[in-house]
């Protein structure tokens, strides 16, 4: 949770991503890339996590944005990056992402606007079919590569632009919850009617967390694109969407450090899961339901219950 | 002709949406949420019929008509079972939960099926060819062809749907379910046993799911335990533009995407993006119509 010391705490992490981004030469490769995952995985939890847990939405788009996020920084880097000179990288690669975020939020807003009016179930399947339209947009168009999608994209994604990017995250969408203006997040979540009343306006709020969510999905998928080095549609499909939407079920809806905690703890254990195979995705399933009727509130909530009462 | 033509196609692939969305609009009457599990329910249907046929064929011999009906009504009486163990085990012990812990728990038990169907223990993921249950012969009408199934298919849904308005409107279970989807509460102090209409109501919209996806099957190339996705998806745009917990407007919805869907994919240029045509349409009803074509508008109360 947000504090006082909490831009000493940013500036402290992004510090030691980036010293730790500097000594990365000398990790194994594979548990570097691990750990690049996790970092990505915890901007895509804490920003789901301000729509389906702060302000209570259910979305299940969540790697549709990231596509495009990804798709499109990953363009901007192969039309200007590549042949740039090497100090001008880091450049193009801030503005790659950042271009990415911004036209995320924008689909952001074109799906938030007309279907925030709309209550959870029906979020989720707009969401879930926005994702699909993506997918089908991106596999159909020749600029982005159709169905085999983007390919040697450069290597950029470090330890310390990944982790950054993470501080950077949990950063923004705590401070924003916890500011001034941010309780009206929690005031749609708990009572929609309710805070209406008080003068609070749930659709503005709803759609500032989709736009803010999106940006930050869509950098994700720059950091995701840059440390794959290739892109395909099937890649977002529905099932990325879910295993955020696990991420964020898992810690706790609205409970920023329990969601952190699962990004890094599922993502770890991707690796082993991968050995049951087809066995993955039953248990996966089988955690979405058993938690619902156990702990509906996360693994990491303890005290004042704050998750999974839309 | 040509659109005469694409009308036909469209009305049978239509009378399919509607069935599927008869059962998503029933559960979301009696219990307001989306039963996202729906579709899956469809997929055991056809996988049902998949395994009956050669039993079916040992007995009544080879593409017979009694043993289809047989096949259909046994299919819908097992996915019936399902249906209302779905409801008892996954959904009755969230009943008075927030809706969406509902809504996630809904989309658990849907990978669940999927994801338990797709293990090479079960049926594998693999396509698996759907047995020709009835001789198929090609019809010609004033110009119009017309599979003798798809003419089935129209007939036997149009049948079900009336089934369906009778079940509703003029039995005494019906009316129970018209209550508790009126007034939960009020119904059960009216003395209505709640926790059985909404049983009923899953059987029942799983049995019309499984007869769904049997006609689906029969018309698909194949079937695969991701099958029932693509048609759930469709058949709940369908429910929600005809309105969601209004029976008619499920018909109307499904027989209108239907149509509209066919149509489109015969424009050249529009035809790639048929699979976004029923999302925009979802879109553009939630925009302008949001209780949809023959919903009321409901106002939320405090």
């Amino acid at each position: 949770m947000m504090h006082v010391g909490a831009k000493r705490s940013l500036l402290g992490a992004i510090l030691i991503a980036v010293v730790v981004s500097l000594l990365s030469a000398q990790f194994n490769r594979y548990y570097r890339d691990v750990a690049i995952d996790v970092a990505i995985n915890i901007v895509l939890a804490v920003s789901l996590n301000l729509i389906n847990g702060h302000t209570g939405q259910f979305s299940l788009g969540h790697a549709g944005f990231m596509a495009v996020g990804g798709y499109i920084a990953a363009k901007i880097t192969l039309v200007f990056g590549v042949a740039a000179a090497a100090w001008s990288q880091p450049l193009i690669f801030l503005g790659a992402l950042l271009t990415g975020g911004i036209v995320a939020a924008l689909a952001g807003l074109a799906v938030g606007v007309p279907s925030l009016r709309l209550r959870g179930d029906y979020l989720a399947i707009v969401t879930l079919g926005f994702g699909e339209i993506i997918r089908v947009i991106f596999q159909t168009s020749e600029t982005f590569g159709a169905a085999t999608g983007l390919v040697a994209i450069p290597k950029w994604t470090t330890l310390g632009w990944g982790f950054g990017v993470a501080a950077i995250t949990v950063y923004v969408v705590g401070s924003l919850v916890n500011s001034t203006y941010g309780r009206g997040f929690l005031a749609v979540h708990d009572d929609e009617i309710a805070a209406g009343a008080m003068g609070i306006n749930p659709v503005r709020y709803k759609v500032t967390a989709f736009v803010v969510g999106a940006f930050f999905a869509g950098v994700a998928g720059g950091l995701f694109a840059h440390s794959k080095t290739t892109l395909s549609p099937t890649g977002f499909d529905f099932m990325k969407s879910i295993d955020i939407v696990v991420m964020v079920i898992l810690g706790g809806m609205g409970n920023t450090v329990g969601v952190i905690i699962a990004a890094v703890l599922l993502t770890a254990v991707q690796e082993p899961l991968r050995a049951l195979g087809p066995l993955r995705g039953i248990v996966f399933a089988l955690i979405i339901i058993v938690l619902m009727m156990l702990r509906p509130q996360g693994l990491f909530s303890f005290g004042k219950k704050k998750g999974a009462n839309a | 002709m040509h659109w005469l033509q694409q009308l036909v196609n469209g009305l049978a692939l239509g009378s399919i949406y509607a069935l599927i969305a008869l059962g998503y609009t029933m559960v979301y009457g009696v219990l307001r949420f989306i039963n996202f599990a729906h579709s899956d329910v469809l997929m055991l249907g056809a996988y049902s019929a998949f395994y009956l046929a050669p039993r079916m064929e040992a007995v009544f011999g080879p593409q017979s008509a009694v043993g289809t009906l047989f096949i259909i009504i046994a299919a819908a009486a097992i996915c019936a079972v399902i249906g209302i163990l779905i409801e008892l085990l996954a959904y009755r012990p969230l009943r008075n939960r927030p809706k969406l812990t509902v809504l996630i728990t809904a989309i658990g038990v849907s990978l669940f099926i999927e994801f338990t169907c797709q293990h090479g223990a079960v049926f594998g993921a693999d396509t698996k060819a759907f047995p020709k249950l009835l001789p198929s012969r090609e019809l010609h009408f004033a110009g119009i062809e017309m599979a003798s199934n798809d003419l089935l298919v129209l007939v036997l849904t149009a049948v079900l749907l009336f089934a369906m308005w009778f079940i509703v409107q003029r039995t005494k279970i019906g009316m129970a379910i018209r209550a508790v989807s009126f007034n939960e509460k009020a119904a059960a102090l009216m003395g209505v046993n709640v926790n059985r209409v909404i049983s009923f109501t899953f059987g029942l919209g799983s049995a019309l799911a499984a007869v769904a996806g049997i006609f689906y099957a029969m018309r698909a190339p194949g079937i695969e335990p991701l099958m029932g996705v693509q048609p759930g998806v469709r058949a709940f745009i369908a429910a929600v533009l005809g309105g969601i917990g209004n029976l008619p407007g499920a018909a109307l919805g499904g027989l209108l995407l239907g149509v509209l869907e066919t149509v489109a994919g015969g424009i050249p240029g529009v035809s790639i993006y048929r699979d976004g045509i029923a999302f925009a349409i979802l879109i553009l009803i939630l925009i302008f119509r949001p209780a949809g074509l023959l919903g009321r508008a409901v106002i939320e109360k405090v």
